[in-house]
């Protein structure tokens, strides 16, 4: 499988865009992220951490969600670089 | 102040669609609000009349989805299927349609009675975003109308599609969503059971994919719906005008 090469959205860094891939979380959480915008090949901007490193912020689809780490590190998904504007 | 009214109409969306704007301009100040039975969640119900037709709304709460079983979805699954409104009316912001058109298209696969309502059209045009009525109308198969609730554009519009719409003026072809050829088999396998059980009251192929979900919530409701059914008849218009009074 290509799960090894996936990175996780927690490990992204703010400024930086991932595309989603899989989400590895079953029942309403996953319905939840999904309602939220967390689509798998859809597109995520890392907006900033908070200042104790968690929740992180997300813009999805036009606008900010942000996650903790427990939901942010199930979802996989390749790191595509820097936003170049805002 | 009477509070006469011969059609129900439903408003959902998203949060910070303008839903609220949109309810206060039509019913002003003749509003009720309270919470829904045994739930903390606000209930909020308005009245207005139109072309000599007169009106009760309900501010379904905000809301992304129908499915992730919060209270404030549940209350707002529950009066589509069990209130059965005249109208449903989906109210999504023109700035971010793709995230609201998941909530559309939920309801789409629960009514066929539904006016799809764009507001925000000015934030949209500010923003250069240029949105072809007509043809996502056509894909959704029910009328589409944009407004701009806060400058108080279409409403005039949007009020008499939802006059033509209980008239039965309107027939409306939802868009029905397939689904992976397995879900699909399953689906129609479960679909005669649902209607052999329950009747033709509920949409049967979205009762079928709520049981594929596995939404114990549902199926709660809906044994407690049954039981209400058989002890008094128009059970949800006896609660909430029970309210009013």
């Amino acid at each position: 499988m290509t799960e090894a090469k996936l990175a996780r959205l927690c490990d992204a860094k703010p400024g930086e865009r991932f595309r989603i891939a899989e989400l590895h979380i079953d029942g309403t959480m996953k319905r939840r992220l999904l309602d939220l915008g967390f689509v798998p090949g859809c597109e995520v901007t890392v907006l900033q951490k908070s200042p104790l490193g968690d929740p992180t912020a997300y813009r999805v689809s036009h606008t900010t969600v942000a996650l903790r780490i427990e939901e942010s590190s199930n979802i996989y998904g390749e790191r595509i670089g820097h936003e170049q504007s805002l | 102040m009477s509070n006469h009214y011969e059609y129900t109409i439903a408003l959902a969306g998203n949060p910070n669609t303008g839903k609220s704007t949109l309810f206060n301009l039509l019913t002003g100040l003749r509003q009720h609000t309270g919470n829904w039975p045994g739930k903390t969640v606000i209930h909020a119900e308005g009245f207005f009349a139109h072309n000599n037709r007169n009106y009760r709304m309900i501010d379904l709460p905000g809301t992304y989805s129908l499915y992730s079983n919060s209270a404030d979805e549940e209350v707002a699954r529950d009066f589509i299927i069990f209130g059965k409104p005249d109208v449903t009316l989906v109210v999504l912001d023109a700035t971010a349609l793709e995230r609201n058109l998941n909530l559309a298209l939920q309801v789409l696969e629960m009514t066929h009675r539904v006016i799809v309502c764009v507001n925000l059209m000015d934030e949209a045009k500010k923003k250069g975003i240029r949105i072809n009525v007509n043809q996502l109308s056509k894909k959704l198969g029910v009328p589409v109308v944009p407004i701009s609730a806060r400058n108080k554009e279409g409403i005039n519009e949007l009020l008499d599609t939802i006059d033509r719409m209980v008239c039965g003026d309107i027939e409306t072809n939802p868009i029905v969503i397939s689904y992976s050829r397995s879900i699909e088999e399953k689906i129609a396998k479960l679909v005669p059971l649902v209607q052999e059980t329950i009747g033709n009251e509920y949409p049967a192929r979205w009762v079928a994919l709520r049981l594929l979900d596995g939404d114990t919530s549902l199926l709660q409701a809906l044994q407690q719906e049954q039981h209400r059914l058989l002890k008094e008849v128009p059970h949800y218009a006896c609660h909430c005008s029970a309210k009013s009074v």
